[in-house]
């Protein structure tokens, strides 16, 4: 199985004691994003979200971690320490990179029951899928989609 | 009229032009207007193709060639004259004319037929193709490779993009048996002499196949000056519909050859023991054929060639000499392929940009252009890209398109940056 190999790799030590709940952190999503007046500030928000995203270890730079159904490449590697999922991510396209960012803010050190108990809605709750086409829109679901599934294989593995 | 403009050409108004296609005037994303580059992708219709295809719904719609009643003929007919259109067009007869979906049905069903044809004798053989085709001239004839065991060869293509002709001289050879070229490249945008290379296929006796996609909408397209066996192109780049395509196999070649697929209208008698064929291009055309598509782009022809020529290519000559002028002016832009053609395709890659999200910020402000690798993914190798970004005109794009490209370009530079 491939997702429980990864179950057991040991992950860099994080700290991190966030506060806010996964709804709370989407409401907050939404606040900024419905600020921004036009399509550029809205963008130029994404990009910078993007360029502030954790460096991707190079290690996992591979089809192992690409996530499939995006038409840029998009790699994605979980760990779990202490019941907390880890995740690295990247893109080689700078948007995708921005939307890549914004799952990580929300998905990012929480335990598995907290990712799949999260609503389904992220998308829409942004308003992103009025602004992105149904290519992008599919993109972020495959990634969320893989965030799920990680996360469900980590639940399974820590109750057997 | 506008005045503005920054391309003039007398015999040419490319606001009249324009005004004949309802859907350019249409926004995206609520109000931003459009700014229509995706061209080599496929053309918008003129109102007058819409109107043909409603037209015969309303009026003459029947099954073609079944006979019997008053509709039935009158369906023929236009369906019969569509053809001949499209063989006047291409300076060929009607029977070397085949309707078929598309390019992509087209050269898959000159390798399926020929290579049934020939069968075995390609064993030891070879076919070749050029570095800069679509996949829709590579795949099929990968498949007749693997099938009888002929090698696939392919010409360079040399770094300004153009074909290496001293290397289509070494590997068109006496083993040779079939030579299948793009005309006019869909990802560069550049222009191969095909009459050059039918003729070297010719002097093996070669059969040679010209897919003429993007060719048909920019080039006087004749079939005896170019000099190939078949030549294919779609109706949906030629400002027609979609799901109609056309074949030109010369008859005394099409004659030859045996079937595609067998069904209606392609049998002259069936039995259980056997069936017997209709001559070309009948034998080619089984079942109810995509009858509105072929009046369609009849239509469209028709509306095409009523455009002056030499106008439209000085037209189209200007507004791809802007496009190599505004691009090149781009710090870190590179350009694939000529930076001179007539041909309105101009594909490029900017250093550290991704062409997607060049893409996402031209579509935010109503620029369509395409990216990706144009089904090139050979070609895209060549030059080491994996995606580039492609605009393309067409008879309808202005000097104010090419402004609105230009500002939309800087901007989401700007943004990427
Ligand atoms: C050069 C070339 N060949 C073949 C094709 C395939 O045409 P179609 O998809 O209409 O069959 C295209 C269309 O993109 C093309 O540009």
């Amino acid at each position: 199985m491939l997702f429980l190999r990864h179950c057991f790799e040991p992950s860099n030590f994080f700290v991190d004691q966030h506060i806010m709940t996964i709804d709370q952190t989407i409401g907050d999503l939404q606040n900024e994003f419905a600020s921004f007046p036009d399509w550029e500030e809205r963008y130029s928000h994404i990009i910078s979200m993007g360029k502030g995203l954790a460096p991707y270890n190079e290690e996992y730079r591979n089809d192992e971690f690409k996530v499939k159904g995006c038409q840029s490449q998009v790699w994605l590697h979980p760990s779990i320490t202490d019941g907390t999922i880890h995740f690295e991510a990247d893109s080689d396209a700078l948007i995708v990179k921005g939307l890549v960012a914004l799952l990580m803010r929300v998905y990012n050190e929480r335990t598995p029951t907290e990712i799949l108990n999260a609503p389904p809605d992220l998308v829409s709750r942004l308003g992103l899928d009025q602004h992105l086409s149904n290519n992008r829109a599919n993109g972020l679901a495959s990634m969320l989609k893989q965030i799920k599934l990680y996360a469900l294989v980590y639940s399974m593995t820590r109750t057997t | 009229m506008s005045s503005t403009s920054t391309i003039s050409s007398t015999a040419f108004d490319v606001y009249a032009v324009r005004a004949e296609f309802p859907i350019l005037s249409r926004t995206v994303h609520g109000d931003v207007p459009l700014v229509y580059l995706d061209n080599a992708a496929t053309a918008q219709k003129p109102q007058c193709v819409i109107d043909s295809i409603s037209r015969y719904y309303q009026y003459s719609n029947a099954n073609v060639h079944r006979g019997g009643h008053a509709l039935g003929a009158e369906a023929t007919a236009l369906y019969e004259d569509a053809r001949a259109t499209v063989a006047s067009f291409l300076g060929a007869e009607p029977n070397e004319i085949i309707f078929t979906r598309g390019t992509t049905e087209g050269i898959n069903l000159i390798a399926a037929s020929w290579s049934q044809m020939v069968g075995d004798s390609l064993r030891g053989r070879n076919i070749v193709i050029s570095g800069m085709e679509h996949h829709a001239n590579i795949v099929p004839w990968q498949m007749v490779c693997e099938r009888t065991g002929a090698e696939l060869r392919v010409i360079d293509v040399r770094d300004d993009g153009t074909l290496d002709l001293n290397h289509a001289r070494t590997i068109i050879d006496e083993a040779t048996a079939f030579v299948s070229i793009v005309h006019v490249s869909n990802t560069l945008g550049v222009t191969n002499d095909v009459r050059e290379i039918c003729s070297l296929a010719r002097a093996v006796g070669a059969r040679s196949l010209v897919d003429g996609a993007q060719a048909v909408v920019h080039h006087a397209t004749d079939m005896r000056h170019i000099g190939c066996d078949f030549y294919v192109f779609s109706g949906h780049k030629l400002y027609g519909p979609t799901g109609i395509g056309v074949v030109f196999g010369r008859a005394d070649v099409l004659a030859t050859m045996p079937p595609y697929q067998g069904g209606g209208a392609m049998i002259s008698t069936v039995t259980f023991e056997r069936s017997t064929y209709l001559d070309a291009p009948m034998r080619f055309e089984a079942g109810t054929p995509n009858m509105e598509g072929a009046i369609g782009l009849a239509e469209a022809i028709r509306w095409f060639k009523r455009i002056d020529p030499s106008a439209l290519r000085e037209h189209e000559a200007s507004l791809a000499k802007r496009m190599h002028a505004d691009l090149s002016s781009i710090d870190g832009l590179r350009i694939l392929g000529p930076t001179e053609s007539h041909v309105g395709i101009v594909s490029f890659v900017i250093d550290g940009i991704h062409a997607n999200d060049l893409g996402v910020l031209l579509d935010e402000q109503g620029v369509a252009i395409r990216v990706g690798h144009h089904c090139t993914m050979p070609l895209m190798k060549r030059f080491g890209v994996s995606s580039t970004a492609r605009a393309s005109t067409a008879a309808y794009t202005t000097s104010e398109d090419l402004d609105a490209f230009s500002t939309a370009l800087f901007r989401a530079i700007k943004l990427l940056r």
